[in-house]
């Protein structure tokens, strides 16, 4: 009775340190700390990308393309071509930001698909307390990277709105739609219901963006520690016992099944995220 | 899990990452795939021009080779009717020589004949004389009566 309370304290303990994010404070109030596991991992995401996308859009030629450079330019294209049929406004910015953000958010997703003892592991051998070395290497499992990028999202819609239809046109859209009246009483009458479904619009956009990415990947990544609880605690002297050997393979499997299914969540999160934003900007250049 | 100043950092570091894909990769990739795309259509346009001038020199090879035939075929002809101009020609000639050759060939048998005859015609006179001189025994003035021997002479 007292050693399985002790090891669901283990696993408590286990479970919770990491979900615990790398914490380091700036100010006084909570507001000004910094998971600094969060943004060194998304520095080295975006290093990766940033370096890949740009080594191979110096490399590229215009002529007869590699295998590497077709399937860099495939990406560019299908991009692109989502794009251009569906954003009609003149702005150079929302293609490379869609390919941005399916690059980048498949990177830091992708970190998810590492074995998820692994970073933490290496961390706590190099830092000088282990039992605080806490690690969370998955940005995107970390609202403020999701929230973050859907707020840069929700900027970009607003300056699109602003450049498409000028500032008169896109501030009297907000008491014009999607209520249309004729005659001066009729219009003032669906003028309030207008400005707050418009409001509630708009701010739905980034908070559904980022709740999603982020449910997503934090549930992933809580599935996978959930699979590694599985043999807590079992030294290579514990695989003596049968139950040991059977947690051992079910957890094999189970984190196998988890990582193939998981390359699909995570590339189709990183394209959704983008599909999303690119209609939300294309709604926001489209006139009422 | 709780919002933070990370929140800031992460849209911040979006931006960068969008304003470097945008500066400095976005361009190179979008202008060499359309570099590429203008050298195809090129390299098309030029292919469907080679062929059309192709299909112009074919044309004309057609066209000569025709005009040359037709410029043999006259030849021919008109060497064919010259040929028989010139048999033509030289039967004629043949023909009009053999009229000549005929014609020489009886003034020559006429003059012989006319020579026999007359070669005959004083050897006959010359017998009659001879004839005259046995049967008169004397001999007979040929000059006094030449006159009397060129009537006999002419009556044979």
């Amino acid at each position: 009775m007292a050693s399985e309370q002790a090891a669901s304290a283990d696993m408590t303990g286990y479970i919770q340190h990491h979900l615990q994010n790398w914490q380091v404070s700036l100010g006084d109030s909570p507001f000004w700390t910094l998971n600094m596991d969060t943004v060194v991992f998304t520095v080295v995401s975006s290093l990766v990308f940033m370096l890949l996308f740009v080594f191979f859009a110096r490399r590229a030629t215009a002529g007869v393309p590699g295998r590497l450079q077709s399937i860099v330019e495939s990406v560019v294209l299908f991009v692109d071509g989502l794009v251009q049929e569906t954003f009609h406004g003149k702005s150079k910015l929302i293609a490379p930001m869609s390919l941005t953000i399916f690059g980048l958010i498949w990177i830091m997703n992708f970190i998810d698909l590492l074995p998820i003892d692994f970073l933490p592991w290496a961390w706590a051998s190099i830092h000088p307390e282990p039992e605080h070395a806490y690690l969370r290497a998955v940005p995107t499992a970390d609202l403020n990277t999701t929230l973050g990028m859907a707020l840069g999202v929700f900027l970009v819609i607003q300056y699109i709105g602003i450049s498409e239809k000028g500032l008169g046109k896109f501030f009297a859209e907000f008491f014009s739609a999607p209520f249309e009246a004729k005659g001066p009483v009729a219009r003032l009458l669906v003028a309030l219901p207008n400005f707050i479904l418009r409001l509630i619009e708009e701010a739905v956009r980034p908070i559904s963006l980022s709740l999603r990415l982020f449910g997503n990947m934090y549930a992933g990544e809580l599935i996978f520690v959930l699979i590694a609880v599985m043999t807590l605690g079992a030294g290579l002297a514990s695989f003596t016992s049968a139950s040991t050997w059977l947690l051992g393979i079910g957890q094999f499997l189970s984190a196998f099944g988890w990582t193939a299914f998981h390359i699909l969540i995570i590339t189709l999160q990183a394209f959704i995220f983008m599909i999303l934003s690119i209609v939300y900007v294309s709604l926001a250049a489209e006139s009422h | 899990m709780d919002i933070n100043v990370t929140l800031i950092i992460q849209g911040l570091a979006f931006f960068a990452v969008v304003w470097v894909v945008m500066k400095f990769g976005w361009p190179h990739i979008i202008g060499a795939i359309e570099e590429r795309q203008q050298k195809i259509a090129e390299g098309l346009s030029h292919a469907e021009r080679a062929r059309k001038e192709l299909a112009d020199a074919d044309a004309r090879v057609a066209d000569e080779i025709r005009k040359a035939r037709a410029e043999a075929a006259g030849i021919l002809e008109r060497a064919n009717a010259q040929a028989l101009q010139i048999v033509d020609k030289a039967r004629e000639e043949a023909v009009v020589e053999a009229m000549r050759q005929k014609a020489i060939a009886a003034a020559d048998i006429e003059a012989q004949a006319h020579r026999a005859r007359e070669e005959l015609r004083s050897q006959v006179a010359t017998l009659a004389i001879a004839g005259a001189e046995k049967i008169l025994q004397r001999e007979i003035d040929a000059s006094a009566h030449g006159e009397l021997i060129d009537q006999l002479v002419a009556g044979i």
